[in-house]
C-alpha cells in the first residue's frame, strides 16, 4: 500500500475553495465527538465515584474523587494476570500472524509454480468461514488437543483465522515491489531468500505493521473463542475477566466501571500510538 | 483489512494482462525458465514448501477443518464426548427450520443488516463529507471517532448496559433536562431493544465506516471537483455528480462487510442480554441462537446444525450481493479468488 501510495501524486485535501458553512461543521463535528466519547468518559469517571454517588446522581460527576475502586483493582491480582494473558494471547497471534502470512504472501506473490492460484483460493475463501460457523467444532477438536483453558488453544485458531485477510492485504503489496529491484539484487549476489531478508522484509514494513496492529487489536478484544474455550479463571482473557467480573460484582457499579475502564485503558493506549499507522493503513490501502 | 478486497481485486484485474510483472523471479533463478509454470527447480520447490507448509497446516487444522467437521456433526445428535453414533439425517435441519425462535432471530438479523445500511451507510457518507472539507483539529477528531471501533464488544456492551439501565445515567440525564416522559426501559422493553441494540452498533461501527470513505474521498482528484466549480456546480451538486459516484466502489465493499458482521453479530447481544433475555427482549441473533441451544444446551450437533445455516444463508447472501452488486469492483474476488 504505501509503495502504491507513494507513487502517486500527494492528494491535498479537497478545495479550501468552497467555504460553505464552516462553523456548522464545527458544531457537528463537535456533537459527533461528544456522542462518540460521552459512553467513554462516563465509564472512566464512573470508576472514580462511590456506589452511593451513582445511586443519588447516575449521570453525575464523581464528588469527591474516590480513588479506591482503580487502586484495589490495580492491587488485587486478577487484573494482571487477566492483562498478562491477553498480552501473551494478542502477542502470539500478531507473530504467527505475520511471520506465517508474510512467508506464504511472499511465495504467492513472487513464485510462479502450478497451484499458486488454488492456494491463494483456499486462503481467500477463509473470508467466507468465519469464526461463527467453525467454532463448536474447534471447541470439540481443542479440547481433544488437551489444549483446553490453555492461552496455545487460542492463539493457533486465531492465527488460523487471521491468515485470509493478511494474505489478501501483504499479497498485492509483495508483487508492488518492482523486479528492477529484484535483478539488481541477484546481479550483486543476493538469493531468493535473502532478497526476502534484505529488501522484501523491509520494504513492505508498514503492510506489516499495519496488518499486526489489525491482528493485535482484533486478538485483544476477541471474545467467543476465548468464551469456548477458556473457562478456568487462571486463563482468562481480558474480556472473559470484565465478564466475570461485572457478574460477581454486579452490585457494586463503580467498580464494575473501574475494571472496565482499566481493561480498555491497553487498547487505547495501544491505539492512540499507532493511530496514524492504522487510520493510514486502511487509507493506504484503500488507496492502492 | 476491508480496503484488502478492492484492492486485491484490481490486482487479480491486472495481473493476468502482466505476466512479466508476476514473472518475478526470472534473473536470480536459473533454473526458472522465461516461460513461468515450466519445471521449477527443486530448490524452488523446497523454498515454497517450507515457506507456506506451516500456514497451510494452520489453516487447514484450525479453519478448513472444523467448517468441514460442522457440516459432519450437523447430522448427529451428539452431546460431545466420544464419536458421534446417532446419526438424525435432516432432523436438525428441520428441527431448527421449524423453530419459532430461530426464525426471530434471523429476523432479528435481517433487521440489523437492513438498517444498519440505510442508516449508517448515509450518516457515515455525511460525516464524511463533512470531516473531509478543511478544518482545524481534523485528525483528531478522525482519531475519536474511531475510538469506539476500537475498543472490545465487552467493555462496550458492559458500559452500555450500565448506562441504559432503567435508573441508569441516560434516563437521569433525560429527566435533568425535562424529557422525563421520554424515559424508557431501554434494554429491556421487546419493542425498544433492537432500536437501542442498532443505537449501539451504529455507535461502534460507524467511525470505521468513515475512515473507510474519507480513505475513498482522498483518492478522488481534486481537478475534477474544481473543474465543476469552475463551471458553477454548487457543492452539493458536485457532491451528488461527482463525489459519490466516485466514491461508490468504497461504498459497496463498506456494505458488503457490513451485511456480512450483521449476520454473525453475536458478542454485544450476548453481553448486554446475556443467554436468556436475548429471545425475549427480541433481539437474538442466529449465533445467539446458536450458542444458547447448543453448546449451552449440550447439543453439540445440533449447535453445528446452526452453523451450517447460519454459513449457508451467509453464502447465498455474499454470493447473490457478489453476483449484482459487486460485480463490478470485485469480479471473482471473493468466490473464485484468482492471483
Amino acid at each position: 500500500m504505501a509503495a502504491v501510495t507513494a507513487e502517486a501524486p500527494v492528494v491535498v485535501r479537497p478545495s479550501a475553495r468552497v467555504k460553505w458553512g464552516s462553523p456548522t461543521a464545527y458544531f457537528i463535528s463537535l456533537l459527533l465527538i461528544g456522542v462518540m466519547m460521552t459512553p467513554v468518559v462516563y465509564i472512566i469517571l464512573g470508576g472514580f465515584r462511590t456506589n452511593s454517588q451513582i445511586t443519588v446522581d447516575p449521570a453525575g460527576f464523581p464528588h469527591p474523587w474516590h480513588l479506591g475502586n482503580y487502586i484495589d483493582i490495580l492491587k488485587g491480582t486478577v487484573f494482571w494476570r487477566e492483562v498478562l494473558n491477553s498480552t501473551i494471547a494478542a502477542g502470539a497471534t500478531t507473530a504467527g500472524v505475520v511471520a506465517l502470512g508474510m512467508m506464504t504472501s511472499f511465495v504467492l506473490a513472487r513464485y510462479q509454480f502450478r497451484g499458486r492460484g488454488a492456494m491463494y483460493a483456499l486462503f481467500a475463501s477463509g473470508l467466507m468461514f468465519p469464526l461463527t460457523v467453525a467454532i463448536t467444532p474447534l471447541y470439540i477438536m481443542v479440547k481433544d488437543l488437551g489444549l483446553m483453558n490453555s492461552l496455545p488453544g487460542v492463539i493457533l485458531p486465531q492465527i488460523g483465522f487471521g491468515l485470509p485477510t493478511t494474505i489478501i492485504i501483504l499479497v498485492p503489496f509483495l508483487r508492488a515491489i518492482p523486479d528492477e529491484l529484484q535483478e539488481a539484487a541477484a546481479i550483486d549476489g543476493c538469493s531468493r531468500l535473502g532478497f526476502f531478508w534484505r529488501m522484501v522484509l523491509p520494504l513492505s514494513l508498514p503492510g506489516v505493521i499495519t496488518v499486526g496492529i489489525l491482528t493485535f487489536i482484533g486478538s485483544w478484544n476477541s471474545y467467543l473463542l476465548p468464551l469456548f474455550l477458556l473457562n478456568d479463571q487462571d486463563s482468562f482473557t481480558l474480556p472473559l475477566g470484565v465478564q466475570a467480573f461485572s457478574s460477581q460484582y454486579s452490585v457494586d457499579t463503580a467498580k464494575v466501571l473501574a475494571f472496565t475502564s482499566l481493561s480498555m485503558l491497553p487498547a487505547l493506549l495501544f491505539f492512540s500510538l499507532f493511530e496514524r499507522r492504522i487510520i493510514g493503513g486502511l487509507t493506504g490501502a484503500v488507496k492502492g | 483489512m476491508t480496503d484488502s478486497i478492492s484492492e486485491h481485486v484490481s490486482r487479480a484485474q491486472v495481473s493476468p494482462a502482466d505476466p512479466a510483472g508476476d514473472g518475478a523471479l526470472v534473473a536470480p533463478a536459473p533454473a526458472v525458465g522465461h516461460r513461468p509454470r515450466r519445471g521449477i527447480g527443486w530448490r524452488a520447490r523446497l523454498e515454497i514448501a517450507v515457506m507456506t507448509g506451516p500456514a497451510l497446516a494452520v489453516f487447514l487444522t484450525f479453519v478448513v477443518f472444523p467448517v468441514v467437521m460442522a457440516a459432519y456433526y450437523g447430522f448427529y445428535r451428539w452431546h460431545g464426548y466420544g464419536e458421534p453414533t446417532d446419526f438424525v439425517g435432516l432432523k436438525n435441519y428441520v428441527t431448527i427450520l421449524q423453530d419459532g425462535t430461530f426464525v426471530d432471530a434471523l429476523k432479528h438479523n435481517a433487521f440489523v443488516v437492513v438498517l444498519s445500511i440505510v442508516l449508517q451507510g448515509p450518516a457515515a457518507v455525511l460525516l464524511a463529507l463533512l470531516l473531509n472539507r478543511k478544518m482545524r483539529g481534523q485528525s483528531i477528531i478522525r482519531v475519536l471517532i474511531f475510538v469506539p471501533y476500537v475498543i472490545s464488544e465487552v467493555v462496550v456492551g458492559t458500559g452500555w448496559s450500565l448506562l441504559l439501565q432503567s435508573q441508569g445515567a441516560f434516563n437521569d440525564v433525560l429527566q435533568n433536562f425535562g424529557l422525563g416522559h421520554f424515559t424508557q426501559d431501554w434494554l429491556a422493553n421487546p419493542s425498544l431493544a433492537i432500536w437501542t441494540l442498532m443505537g449501539i452498533l451504529t455507535w461502534k461501527y460507524i467511525g470505521f465506516a468513515v475512515i473507510l470513505f474519507l480513505a475513498g474521498l482522498q483518492g478522488i482528484p481534486n481537478e475534477l471537483t474544481e473543474a465543476a466549480a469552475i463551471d458553477g456546480a454548487s457543492y452539493w451538486q458536485i457532491q451528488r455528480r461527482i463525489t459519490l459516484p466516485l466514491l461508490a466502489p468504497t461504498l459497496r465493499i463498506w456494505a458488503f462487510l457490513s451485511i456480512i458482521g450483521a449476520l454473525q453479530l453475536f458478542d454485544l447481544v450476548y453481553i448486554i442480554w446475556g443467554q436468556y433475555v436475548a429471545s425475549t427482549a427480541g433481539t437474538s441473533t442466529m449465533v445467539t441462537y446458536m450458542v444458547v441451544n447448543g453448546r449451552n444446551a449440550g447439543s453439540y450437533g445440533f449447535g453445528n446444525a446452526v452453523a451450517v445455516v447460519l454459513f449457508v444463508i451467509s453464502l447465498v447472501v455474499a454470493l447473490i450481493y457478489q453476483r449484482f452488486v459487486l460485480r463490478r469492483d470485485t469480479d471473482g474476488a471473493i468466490t473464485g479468488g484468482r492471483v
